[in-house]
């Protein structure tokens, strides 16, 4: 699936999510006198496989209703897939128990968008970093402070402020904060759920630079979900493209923003304002972003691509190798 | 398309006066804005550029309050007009578009009502006139079957389509002004490439002066005749998009150009700016920027003053780059 | 649509060393003198009511110091023990004002600790149903549906009819109203919390169910309930005042201020109006300083201010 080599650490096979609204007793009566009320389904995440190996960055990207956060959330263990396998280091989630479940839940970490929501507000920062391994026995009661001081100092925070409160601290502070108790229980995996939109220009190209470095010193894997193509450009080896809950692409990153496949990856890519094109003329790919409510049979894409073919309406193309490491999802490709 | 100006604002300087002290969130603003051009106001959180395009309508609140300059809008000064004239003004004259859509619309009112109560505020017609008109705005930002749309109310659209309205509620007057606050930012790339599209094409078409307020350096690089970076409540250069992009002078403007990902080596730390943007009650004396500048020195103590150049490229910093952006 | 100066100076803007949200708090209530005087009156009714029989002139329930003859005397007049019957007496000799003293410990303390029990009970509940969902969250909203669609007094008369007098009686009943209110702001506080980063990064850290309720949610909860409380001490308060107003609440040997106010109902307008009207007064300036109190709790603690 991906161009690194050694077994995946984390692995997902034919995943799918869906969250389904049940009907309420209005809704039942209703049905039973004939009304035909079907319950409301979102197809979050729709047969998605894809293995990240230790070491690497992937990349995921894709749009509004696209489903990169609920993926994010499945690999993280925070939502279980309601078909397919989520495996950590091979073995299935499902079927752990005890203290092996426990090791991998803390194997695998997440840092969050909101960095004002992401924080308890009524914690101290010393709690908020220092909670969960003295809580596992990672550290003992006297190690506790020393330990939160280092974490502190390696996201690049002054460790004088452990006794503040979130709200007395900026944005990207925030985040170190939160990127700090991520790595308080020592993970390999952190999944990075768009941890850098929501701050400021200047303190993204810090907080990236932070991950780098950490993926240097730490030997950290990521699975890196942003919208923004630019960023993941930088620091992801290779690139999955969603759209309404499936993979339409993945390829190592050069070579999906160099010979992108897919008409939408090639269309994202177009959409993208490029600090080099001057006065541009903007051009307006066609339509909305259906609702994953009500998806597009097919291809979900057919209704938007400027080259939807008859068999682009009836059958969903699955996703082919069409190059080394290189995949895409689409009838164009065949022949 | 004439080359006069829609708008100039001289000296502005809005404060906030909060138990903390005084906010100065825009401290010495100048630049003008002409018929059918685009002006970016290009900053991070806290420089003051929302707080600017508030002040030109007017619209801020105690504890803040516009202290000093001038904003030259037709013959009359909008800093001292009374709020009769202002109101006469907003809406019909100079028109503003949010962030957030629903900050425009109403969430319990269909559109029809809320788009025909915006044309029938500042002008005498027939309800099936205004309700005519409303139509045609909406099929001029691109909206299928206006006049089905028309009857749903904002929470049956899509984001994107909620800011086309609120758009076409901007246009309903053809204002000589729009000032637009970050109105792609919460917006998906192919969305706001929608968006982009139609805000360039109207400008053209109706010789509208278009103030676009961002943090977003490439998509200002698209869009913009002219930008103006902001930091703490000041411009710290100004020029026209190639001049500032391709020989930015200001370290600032250096700095957020460098930390762009695509300026820099794939996978390689990217160039930052060192430390954090200070808070605007305990601005450090002098320069603003010189604590977090790589060229800072004694002189930088004094507050630099902005010197325009030859070419109207103006800069306020006493080390300036000269030169080709990376030398 | 206005900007204040919130929006503007938000990020720039950093708070004092090591201040605590409590501090905080503390600095934003004291900005309004309204709900600052109506903390002092508090502070001042609750002081008399624990120091009553240290303040008072006279005990009005210990028979000895009584004098039929001292019965029904105007506000001001002296008494024949040596002290002056500030505010008039009663029929049968009592000091209206110690009567007040002592009634406003009853008031009080049956208010407040119905309060808090009613507090701990409902806050229990609600998080059980916001956190647990699915059928425990019906079940528990039903029966607080249920409970809240029922007139207070009534379900307190009932209570009271079954259980008879007395006052943890009334303590019972008046939690029993209550805890309703607090176990629906709590789960609708919780359900909104439940689904915010923070709860869900403590999930991700692998703590403990109990922790994450207790520790993460809890305190999160807590600013709309405290509001409620003060409301509700009020409320619990009143609606004592009138139970033993219509005669069963507290039984005449712990006499409350409403137990008082019955008793003067029939003098009111035949000149010895002394009698219902100071304790009437006494009972408004209570209720009507923890409302203040609570008002300005309300506002401060309004979640879309606190960032």
């Amino acid at each position: 699936m991906s161009a690194a080599v050694g077994p995946p650490l984390v692995e997902l096979r034919q995943v799918s999510k869906q969250f389904v609204k049940p009907l309420d007793v209005a809704a039942k009566l209703a049905n039973l006198l004939g009304a035909g009320l079907r319950e409301e389904v979102v197809r979050a995440v729709d047969r998605v496989s894809l293995a990240v190996a230790p070491g690497e960055v992937v990349g995921l990207v894709g749009e509004s209703g696209c489903g990169k956060s609920t993926l994010g959330r499945i690999v993280a263990h925070l939502l279980p897939p309601t078909s397919g396998m989520a495996l950590h280091r091979g073995r299935d989630i499902a079927s752990l128990t005890g203290t092996e479940a426990r090791a991998a839940a803390l194997a695998v970490q997440m840092i969050f968008q909101d960095p004002f929501a992401s924080l308890n507000p009524r914690m101290r920062v010393r709690d908020i970093v220092g909670e969960a391994p003295l809580a596992h026995g990672l550290v003992s009661g006297q190690e506790v402070d020393a330990y939160v001081d280092d974490l502190l100092l390696r996201v690049g925070m002054d460790p004088s402020y452990r006794r503040r409160y979130p709200h007395q601290f900026s944005g990207g502070q925030r985040q170190r904060i939160g990127i700090a108790r991520a790595l308080a229980v020592k993970p390999e995996f952190l999944v990075c759920d768009e941890p850098i939109s929501a701050l400021d220009v200047s303190i993204q190209a810090q907080v990236l630079n932070l991950f780098l470095r950490l993926r240097q010193d730490l030997g950290l894997t990521y699975l890196f979900i942003s919208h923004d193509l630019g960023v993941v450009r930088h620091i992801a080896d290779y690139v999955a493209v969603m759209y309404l809950g499936r993979i339409v692409e993945q390829a190592p990153t050069e070579e999906v923003f160099a010979r992108p496949n897919h008409p939408y990856t090639q269309a994202l890519l177009a959409a993208v304002p490029s600090l080099e094109q001057r006065r541009r003329r903007f051009m307006a790919i066609q339509g909305e972003i259906p609702s994953p409510l009500n998806p597009p049979m097919g291809c979900t894409f057919h209704p938007r691509c400027p080259h939807a073919m008859q068999r682009c309406g009836t059958e969903p193309p699955p996703l082919k190798p069409i190059g080394p490491g290189h995949q895409s999802a689409c009838h164009l490709d065949d022949g | 398309m004439s080359e006069a100006p829609a708008l100039v604002v001289e000296d502005l300087r809005t404060w906030f006066f909060t138990r903390l002290g005084v906010a100065k969130a825009v401290d010495g603003v100048s630049f003008t804005v002409r018929r059918g051009q685009v002006l970016a106001l290009v900053g991070e959180s806290g420089c003051g550029k929302t707080v600017t395009g508030f002040s030109i309508m007017r619209l801020v609140d105690p504890p803040g309050r516009i202290v000093d300059g001038h904003i030259l809008f037709q013959g009359d000064d909008l800093v001292r007009v009374p709020e009769g004239r202002m109101r006469q003004f907003r809406g019909a004259r100079i028109a503003m578009i949010f962030q957030d859509p629903m900050m425009t619309l109403n969430p319990v009112l269909n559109i029809e009502t809320q788009m025909v109560e915006a044309v029938l505020a500042h002008a005498t017609a027939s309800r099936s006139e205004a309700r005519r008109r409303a139509c045609e705005a909406l099929s001029m930002v691109g909206i299928p079957r206006p006049a089905e749309r028309l009857r749903a109310y904002p929470h049956q659209f899509s984001g994107g389509m909620r800011q086309r309205v609120a758009i076409a509620i901007a246009l309903l007057h053809r204002p000589d002004l729009i000032i637009a606050d970050e109105p792609t930012t919460a917006l998906d790339v192919t969305i706001q490439s929608q968006i982009l599209f139609e805000a360039q094409r109207l400008c053209r078409e109706l010789g509208t002066g278009l103030i676009w307020i961002t943090h977003d350096l490439s998509v200002v690089a698209g869009l913009a005749d002219e930008i103006c970076v902001m930091y703490a409540g000041r411009i710290v250069e100004r020029g026209g998009v190639d001049e500032v992009l391709d020989r930015p002078h200001h370290p600032y403007t250096r700095g957020l150009l460098g930390s762009v990902p695509s300026r820099n080596v794939r996978g390689q730390p990217l160039i930052q700016i060192p430390g954090m943007t200070p808070s605007l009650l305990s601005l450090p004396g002098g320069c603003a920027f010189r604590l977090r500048c790589p060229r800072a020195d004694g002189v930088c103590l004094e507050s630099p003053e902005l010197t325009v150049g030859v070419n109207g490229h103006a800069i306020r910093c006493f080390h300036p780059h000269a030169g080709e952006a990376g030398t | 649509m206005r900007v204040s100066g919130e929006i503007a100076i938000a990020p720039a803007v950093v708070a004092a060393e090591g201040e605590s949200p409590f501090r905080r708090l503390v600095a934003d209530f004291c900005e309004s003198r309204l709900a600052v005087v109506g903390l002092v009156l508090f502070a001042a009714v609750a002081a008399v009511a624990i120091l009553a029989p240290l303040v008072s002139p006279q005990n009005p329930y210990d028979l000895r110091q009584l004098n039929l003859l001292e019965g029904k005397q105007p506000p001001g007049s002296p008494s024949m023990a040596g002290f002056r019957f500030w505010l008039g007496s009663d029929d049968q000799g009592r000091d209206i004002l110690s009567g007040i003293f002592y009634g406003l410990r009853i008031s009080l303390g049956v208010g407040i600790l119905s309060a808090l029990i009613a507090f701990g009970i409902g806050i229990l509940a609600g998080l059980t149903a916001a956190y647990f969902g699915g059928l425990l969250d019906s079940l528990i909203m039903r029966v607080v549906d249920i409970q809240l669609s029922f007139p207070a007094i009534l379900i307190a008369l009932i209570l009271l009819a079954v259980l008879g007098q007395g006052v943890d009686k009334i303590i019972v009943a008046l939690v029993t109203v209550q805890w309703a209110y607090y176990a629906r702001t709590v789960r609708s506080s919780a359900l909104v919390e439940r689904h915010k980063e923070y709860v869900e990064a403590a999930h991700c850290l692998a703590l403990s169910r109990g922790r994450i309720l207790f520790r993460h949610l809890l305190p999160n909860c807590l600013p709309p309930v405290i509001v409620v409380v003060t409301v509700q001490v009020a409320h619990a308060i009143a609606l004592e005042a009138t139970l033993s107003f219509l005669g069963i609440g507290l039984p005449i040997t712990s006499p409350s201020l409403g137990l008082l106010i019955a008793n003067g109902f029939r003098y009111l307008l035949s000149g010895t109006y002394w009698i219902s009207f100071f304790p009437g007064i006494a009972l408004l300036i209570a209720i009507v300083a923890i409302n203040l109190v609570g008002d300005q709790l309300r506002d401060v603690l309004n979640p879309r201010l606190q960032k």
